[in-house]
């Protein structure tokens, strides 16, 4: 019979994941560049810094701003690149951007199959699950099954349309304005705008969801 | 240039080493609904060659039925992809 308080379940790895390699030799590379005098520790830093403050956020206000303002929204459609250069979003040497819209008919979602591609410049590093081969392989295949452990139930008269960045662009999707939002301000809309929302796994919240 | 709305068949070839065309797309049949631009070939940047000249890219539509057996979403599914022009054979002409 079995005791309840025998500690026979197996344990979690110990580490997040096992290493790759990649690690020590980053860290060789990192440490070569630093002693030729190519770049300094202090450059480094800058820039992980300058990825840590990219945000979701900022995906966020796009779309509130969008939500609000036609000409906005087209312009958003019609050339975010240019229109996020313009918003002092370094894009110079990144991939284009495109945002694909949300609407009655059609719902976007978008992953990476062939690595993890996501629009970096601008909503910062994706989540994890976004990197990993189940979310990548499944979506592609049974989008309407993963949308739905997601929450995300559609009827079948929506289109799912998923957007596999194979190439040079990155995509964010245009979430639908929540109902009843119709006095809200840019920021309390942008409260509403979740990550997954962005990638289309979820829709937008609606007001007062938590 | 292939004109939006024109047929198209991603080749099924052998490619050893990097490239952009994921296994599950190749040999399928799509429409090109857009032109993204002109990139360089990243088959060659993998490799520290420049990429020239640079390749036109296509977003191209597929059927999500027409990808996968017994697909149990919606009948008007789709799924997009961003596929370099030397990956594309055109089925028309026009559209």
């Amino acid at each position: 019979m079995n005791d309840p308080h025998v500690h026979s379940h197996r344990h979690p790895p110990a580490a997040d994941d096992p290493s790759s390699g990649y690690e020590p030799l980053e860290r060789a590379i990192r440490e070569l560049l630093i002693e030729k005098g190519i770049l300094d520790a202090a450059a480094i830093q800058r820039r992980i810094e300058a990825m840590d403050s990219l945000t979701p956020a900022n995906g966020a206000r796009l779309v509130a701003r969008a939500w609000i303002d036609p000409a906005y929204k087209a312009r958003l459609l019609e050339d975010a690149a240019g229109l996020l250069a313009e918003e002092g979003f370094e894009l110079e040497h990144s991939p284009t951007v495109r945002v694909v819209e949300n609407t009655g008919d059609v719902h976007n979602v978008i992953v990476c199959t062939l690595c993890s591609c996501y629009p970096r410049m601008v909503l910062g590093l994706p989540p994890a699950w976004y990197k990993k081969k189940a979310y990548r392989a499944r979506v592609v295949r049974e989008p309407r099954a993963v949308l739905a452990e997601f929450g995300t139930e559609l009827p079948d008269g929506v289109e799912v349309r998923v957007h596999d960045s194979t190439a040079d662009l990155r995509y964010i999707v245009l979430p639908r304005r929540p109902e009843g939002t119709d006095d809200m301000d840019e920021d309390a809309l942008a409260a509403l705008v979740t990550r997954d929302a962005l990638i289309g796994t979820a829709p937008a919240r609606a007001p007062g969801e938590s | 240039m292939i004109e939006n709305g024109t047929k198209v068949r991603v080749d099924d070839r052998f490619h050893a080493g990097h490239h952009r065309v994921p296994g599950y797309l190749k040999g399928r049949e799509g429409v090109v609904t857009a032109c993204l631009g002109r990139f360089p070939n990243p088959e060659a940047l993998a490799y520290f060659r420049p990429g020239d000249p640079p390749l036109a890219l296509y977003q191209v539509r597929f059927r999500q039925a027409d990808l996968w057996d017994g697909y149990a979403g919606g009948p008007a599914d789709t799924l997009d992809a961003d596929i370099y022009e030397h990956w594309l054979q055109q089925l028309e002409d026009r559209p």
